[in-house]
């Protein structure tokens, strides 16, 4: 058992998904998302003990240096790019910060060319840098990175389709429902609107939350400046659940 | 008394074709982490049937989706979750998740775990016993969620609340694992078809 299975957190069911927030399954702009799509609604079912409870993780499920693509994966030297610290909040609906969330990230190198079997991009690897890292939030709910900003890359989609620099996140919650998978891009890239991807989302408002801010108060003088973050997992609803009238 | 909802979620996007990467970075190619994760569901002191469940994710042209990422999220054979907002023991090492990929050839995905019990729903009223599943490829623009049901559960499956929110027998059919007797244990087909004929039930939840 990790040390997150005693501790005891918000509980109850969590706020019905708003997913006018999110991409439409089908975004014929994103053309793989045609044959990957459900026709069907979805069906929406009332939450029990397994949708509120999910995962847990701790520090003793990473390693020390899991954090730092800098570090983690040197074959004898640096890795080449622009160094970067990415690091923000997780936070619920309620604006409460989550603790203990697993947050693994993945990217591509400062070429725009991943560490993958499957990737035959014509631009680089670095012998110096894997591309992942993982970490575990504190009780404030903050994570960080330090990392290298990726590159652009071009993409079988449109004849002439770029992804703009971009950090993969995977997310765990409390909860199985919290589950999430998103990307995180950077302020001020022209690339973000011409992405069929990062246009997917139909709320300008809520890709702004995707995008992360050039953040100067926390650059390291002299080797890397900072981008900003946060993300907000779904909330709990304030409510008596099952037999526990005192509720949460 | 819990705290009003005043944030917005942030949005999801797709996890790409190269999730394995991050989350499972051996399957993309190369060793980075001493250990990865969600490779062991149930853990060595598990109670219960030791199970394997295979599968493939089919898309709507019925070709096999090759770089998917399927996660589990399963009770114990006495249908208790490991987390404090169950309260009830497990025993030390079932994680009671996991994570799978397809092969990047046939598609094909593969997990072993031990069956679960049933589980209290909503009301305290039990639920079937299933497999809680998770998945995310290239085009999956938000993670679906679906669930595994048994076959030979008949009477538990025919009172279960999500079950039997799907009027279509045959659309709820698309929940029920299919078993398969081996020398070496049962597994449990489970195929999940994104889109057109027989379109697996997909869950808000």
């Amino acid at each position: 058992m990790t040390e997150h299975s005693h501790r005891k957190g918000p509980s109850g069911p969590f706020f019905a998904r708003d997913f006018a927030r999110h991409p439409p399954a089908r975004w014929p702009d994103y053309k793989t998302s045609i044959a990957r799509s459900p026709s069907q609604p979805l069906l929406s079912i009332e939450q029990g003990l397994g949708e509120i409870t999910g995962p847990l993780f701790s520090l003793r499920d990473i390693g020390p240096q899991d954090n730092d693509l800098l570090a983690n994966y040197t074959h004898g030297g640096s890795p080449i790019g622009e160094r970067i610290l990415i690091h923000g909040r997780v936070l619920d609906e309620n604006a409460r910060p989550v603790p203990g969330v697993l947050v693994e990230i993945w990217q591509a190198n400062a070429a725009g060319r991943y560490r993958h079997r499957n990737d035959g991009y014509l631009a680089p690897l670095d012998p110096n840098f894997g591309g992942c890292g993982r970490t575990v939030t504190d009780a404030e709910g903050y994570y960080f990175f330090r990392t290298l900003k990726p590159g652009a890359y071009p993409w079988p989609n449109a004849t002439d389709s770029w992804r703009p620099p971009h950090i993969h996140f995977s997310i765990f919650g409390s909860g199985f429902a919290q589950r999430l998978i998103t990307q995180a891009y950077f302020e001020g890239d022209p690339l973000i609107a011409r992405c069929p991807i990062a246009q997917s989302i139909p709320d300008p408002q809520a890709l702004e939350m995707l995008i992360a801010r050039l953040d100067m108060e926390n650059s390291v003088p002299f080797d890397m400046l900072a981008w900003r973050f946060d993300i907000v997992l779904r909330g709990r609803r304030s409510t008596y659940f099952e037999n526990r009238p005192e509720g949460n | 008394m819990n705290k009003p909802r005043i944030l917005k979620e942030t949005p999801s996007q797709t996890a790409g074709p190269y999730v394995h990467i991050g989350l499972a970075p051996r399957a993309a190619g190369f060793d980075i982490y001493e250990q990865e994760l969600g490779t062991d569901i149930a853990g060595p002191e598990a109670k219960g049937e030791r199970i394997r469940v295979t599968g493939c994710v089919f898309d709507a042209t019925g070709a096999p989706v090759r770089d998917a990422l399927i996660e589990a999220w399963q009770a114990n054979a006495e249908g208790h979750f490991p987390h404090p907002e169950d309260g009830r023991a497990t025993e030390p090492g079932f994680r009671g998740w996991g994570r799978v990929i397809s092969d990047f050839e046939s598609g094909e995905w593969a997990f072993d775990t031990i069956r679960p019990g049933p589980v209290p729903g909503p009301r305290g009223q039990l639920q079937a016993p299933h497999i809680a599943l998770w998945l995310v490829a290239r085009g999956i623009n938000i993670g679906l969620h679906t669930r595994l049901y048994f076959p030979e559960e008949e009477a538990a499956n025919a009172a279960d609340p999500v079950l039997c929110a799907i009027p279509d027998p045959r659309r709820r059919a698309t929940l029920i694992a299919r078993r398969i007797e081996r020398e070496e244990g049962v597994t449990y087909r489970f195929d999940i078809r994104i889109q057109g004929a027989d379109e697996t039930v997909f869950l808000d939840i």
